[in-house]
């Protein structure tokens, strides 16, 4: 194979652009600009780590499944444990949202991070939604009947159908679990890519 | 453990959620209480100092 057909080649050509745009040193940098420590900047590596006990729990509750996570006790406490996680996650994730929000943090080219952000919050609002009527008890069913009204009046319903107790799990775990990790893994990756935002003072646009 | 499950006995759990009215904004105690209290943890990240900022200075 001549050097010309290397260059061309796909594999050659992401390895290139990935390790431009991400260098080792900016994947995982030893210092932060001199304003990151604020308490403020810690909110999004708490959603990070909530999030995280919010999939090791489900996998946890997958394993067993509704009979045991109704009636044992440890099953009450990893449900409990999925639910607050969750709790934690949504409270997290606002508080980096309005830190975010005030420091205008999609300056300098950073609208990417801003939208996988805004898109994260939709799909992880579904993925709460469909948790809670896919509990299977009577707060399930009080919910998913209060919905349907609403959700099939957009028309949406005549394809998610809050009812269908198959459907609403399998959203809740595959579809959007699946949607939100993704989507926090480039939203992270993008931060990475582009550094933090530097305060108001500074010019807009620098990197570093 | 009996320590907790008493605690839990001073909220009272199996009555109607409360709802705050005011104007078009209709809302339960509870959400309201999680909004207040993401507001104060909003504040105290702004203003609480951050552990070794100080130490981290004087080495740069
Ligand atoms: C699953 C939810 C989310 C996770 C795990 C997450 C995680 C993170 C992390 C770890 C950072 C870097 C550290 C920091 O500045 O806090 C960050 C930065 C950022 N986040 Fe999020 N985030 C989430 C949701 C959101 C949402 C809902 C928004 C706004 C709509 C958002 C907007 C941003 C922006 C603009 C930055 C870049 C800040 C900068 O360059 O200084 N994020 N996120």
């Amino acid at each position: 194979m001549s050097t010309t057909e290397i260059e061309r080649q796909w594999t050659t050509r992401l390895r290139k652009r990935a390790a431009g745009k991400l260098p080792p040193e900016k994947l995982l940098p030893d210092t932060q600009p001199a304003y990151v420590s604020s308490w403020i900047y810690v909110f999004g590596v708490t959603t990070l780590a909530a999030l995280s006990l919010v999939i090791l729990t489900g996998f946890i509750l997958s394993i067993r499944g509704p009979q045991w996570w109704h009636s044992s006790s440890i099953g009450h406490f990893v449900n409990s444990m999925h639910l607050w996680s969750v709790e934690i996650f949504f409270f997290a994730m606002i508080v980096h949202l309005w830190g975010k929000f005030f420091m205008a943090a999609w300056r300098g080219g950073r609208t990417a991070t801003w939208m996988t952000g805004v898109v994260t919050f939709l799909a992880s609002v579904g993925a709460a939604f469909t948790g809670y009527v896919s509990q299977t008890n009577f707060d399930s069913q009080w919910i998913s009947t209060q919905a349907k009204d609403g959700i099939n009046a957009t028309g949406a319903g005549s394809i998610f159908n809050v009812l269908n107790l198959g459907q609403m799990l399998m959203w809740h775990i595959v579809l959007l679990p699946l949607a939100a990790v993704l989507l926090t893994a480039v939203h992270v990756l993008l931060v990475r890519i582009k550094g933090v935002v530097p305060p108001f003072e500074e010019k807009t646009g620098a990197t570093k | 453990m009996a320590f907790l499950w008493s605690l839990a006995a001073f909220i009272p759990l199996d009555n109607y959620g409360h709802y705050i009215h005011w104007g078009v904004i209709n809302i339960s105690v509870a959400n309201f209480i999680v909004v207040v209290l993401m507001i104060m943890t909003f504040v105290a990240a702004l203003l609480l100092p951050f552990p070794g900022r100080n130490r981290r200075k004087g080495n740069q």
